[in-house]
């Protein structure tokens, strides 16, 4: 702004005016070009989720009945029960497993960034190629129900993605492997950034180790927890890739997610409007996430702010 | 006297002997639980690997996790030139070339305007830059199932319907958002007196950016090409719905070949396959494993 302003301080001449415009026409396209993105296409699905389009998109008005039809379809309760259930254990797992791995890669081990690299390359592959593999080590006749049957454990079974109950447990057990080594990256980066003096006089009162963690070192990367908690979620509301490679929404419909209920309806079925009205719901429960999270955030810098 | 002193002294010992010890212990336990860890991080992968160099007969008789017992490199080419996908038997090589020529622009192309807009967005604010910052950020939470259907009527209108052209336009767009937030937050630590010097002595807009701005930026350069190019090649929502047949991306080449009905399963060369595909950003993830970290928790905690 500062800048801005002294260039036009300098000189009143019509070249310099073009000048102060510069950076305004570059950015112009990009602006454009995002806001398209963000308001107009919402915008138009919205619109597309209030019509009567079916195989094709149709403007023909007919009110909420796409959302009615889609509250009350089976195969949508099915779809947000699992998000509530993968979320659930998805979330706090990875969590948990992940601030275990931190902790462990915390305690001045050598050649740390070895173990930092196995835990986080599964974040470079793909979810398709992640969730190929691990469709084939869940196969009964051939990963890891074979491996341990031929150990002798015959009776020893393991079948998640044929099995409709358990199904969702092979999505869950593979996004947790997936993305852990994400939350402990978060978790050790929040660690590393504790003051060491207060660790040190935890030790010297005679807290043991455990004691130091629980009551000094943990308060202290309290938003870390809430940061890392907003991530997953967000990535269980999008969950579709591993979903489709792992299941394919299978067995029956017992792993159909809203994001594979909305790619279903629009490109398989050809109820576009109902699908739709289903990727507006995964843009709202994206919502319920993050926006009581950016109000948290700026309260939080407030605070900090008036604190000094 | 004496003894009192060796007395002591064997305590300091003793209690010398039991920390060593409890930190051995504790050493045991924090390796133990670290090689097991890594033994189910890195199993899955090794075992596609050397499966890509057994015998299909040897995977079916054995099982999938087993050491091999024979070695072949014929799976390779199988999957890169005559494997059948969806009817088609040219491999992937065909859907490998499309990502490839996917990612380098769309990486190229989202990193360069990054820059460009994080440069303007931090250095030459203008009433309502903020706001505009703001709107831009929220391209980073949108699903994509909400442009599902724009896109794909946009680039039918357009002409760009199923092409790998279509796709970088999508991908640019959409890492917009992205990148212009990593560069505008590198370059809001770039202290302003710096530019200042530079005005004084002449230098306009671009000449400040490429001489100034640029040297600096080697590191979020480097961040950002990483994060766009793993994200654009991971990337199978946007490739499975706007693009079909022989123009899709290798993510959606890989899922139509592990779905495609066979009776057996060609788990050689699928695990080739498989492999062949998950590679480039392997590659990128263990050269610029340090930056890609950075990238990761810079995007999460924004």
């Amino acid at each position: 702004m500062a800048m801005a302003g002294q260039a036009v301080s300098a000189g009143t001449s019509t070249w310099d005016r073009i000048k102060k415009w510069t950076p305004i026409f570059i950015i112009a396209p990009s602006i454009l070009a995002s806001f398209i993105y963000v308001f107009v296409f919402a915008g138009w699905t919205f619109y597309i989720s209030l019509s009567d389009s079916t195989l094709l998109p149709s403007y023909g008005f007919k009110g909420f009945e796409n959302y009615v039809s889609l509250w009350t379809n089976r195969r949508w309760s099915v779809a947000y029960n699992n998000l509530l259930f993968f979320s659930l254990f998805y979330v706090t797992i990875s969590m948990a497993f992940g601030l275990l791995l931190a902790i462990l890669i915390d305690q001045r081990i050598r050649a740390e960034s070895f173990w930092r690299t196995i835990f986080l390359y599964p974040l470079a592959v793909s979810f398709i190629a992640t969730g190929t593999v691990w469709q084939w080590l869940y196969n009964p006749s051939s990963g890891i129900q074979f491996l341990v049957n031929s150990w002798g454990w015959t009776d020893f079974q393991f079948a998640l993605t044929s099995d409709r109950k358990n199904a969702i447990w092979a999505i869950i057990i593979t996004g947790i492997w997936g993305s852990a080594g994400f939350s402990m990256a978060l978790f050790l980066a929040g660690l590393r950034s504790v003051d060491p003096d207060i660790i040190k006089a935890a030790q010297i009162d005679g807290a043991s180790w455990f004691r130091t963690y629980r009551k000094v070192i943990l308060p202290t990367i309290g938003p870390i927890f809430i940061a890392v908690a907003v991530v997953l979620l967000q990535f269980a509301i999008k969950t579709f890739d591993l979903a489709v490679a792992l299941t394919n929404s299978g067995p029956g419909i017992s792993t159909t997610f809203p994001a594979t209920y909305v790619y279903d309806f629009m490109f398989q079925r050809g109820e576009i409007g109902q699908g739709a009205a289903a990727a507006m719901m995964v843009l709202a429960a994206l919502a319920i996430v993050l926006v009581p999270y950016s109000l948290y955030l700026v309260w939080r810098r407030r605070r900090e702010a008036r604190n000094g | 006297m004496a003894d009192a002193v060796y007395g002591t002294a064997a305590v300091e010992d003793r209690e010398a002997g039991i920390a060593s010890r409890r930190r051995l212990i504790s050493r045991i336990v924090i390796y133990g639980l670290l090689g097991l860890i890594s033994i189910v991080y890195i199993v899955p992968f090794l075992v596609v690997f050397l499966n890509s160099f057994r015998t299909n007969i040897e995977i079916g008789a054995n099982g999938l996790i087993s050491l091999p017992q024979s070695f072949r490199l014929d799976a390779w080419p199988q999957a890169w030139s005559d494997f059948c996908i969806g009817g088609q038997c040219n491999g992937v090589a065909r859907y490998f070339w499309n990502s490839v020529a996917m990612v380098i622009p769309a990486t190229i192309i989202s990193t360069a305007l990054g820059a460009i807009n994080g440069y303007i967005l931090s250095k030459w604010k203008f009433p309502g830059s903020e706001i505009v910052f703001g709107c831009m950020l929220l391209g980073v939470f949108m699903p994509g199932q909400i442009a599902l259907l724009p896109w794909a009527f946009t680039l039918g209108q357009i002409g760009l319907a199923n092409s790998v052209y279509g796709l970088i336009l999508v991908h640019c767009i959409q890492g917009l958002s992205f990148t212009t937030l990593f560069f505008r937050n590198y370059y809001v630590s770039i202290p302003d007196d710096l530019l200042k010097a530079a005005r004084i002595d002449g230098a306009g807009f671009w000449r400040i950016f490429w001489k100034i701005m640029i040297p600096l930026s080697p590191p979020i350069i480097i961040v950002t090409v990483i994060w766009q190019f793993t994200g654009i090649w991971n990337e199978y929502l946007f490739g499975v719905v706007l693009n079909s047949g022989s123009n899709q991306p290798i993510t959606a080449a890989l899922v139509a070949l592990s779905m495609s009905g066979t009776t057996v399963r060609t788990y050689d060369v699928m695990s080739a396959a498989v492999l062949i595909g998950a590679l480039p950003p392997l590659l990128v993830y263990f050269f610029g494993g340090k930056y890609f970290v950075r990238g990761l928790t810079q995007g999460a905690i924004k």
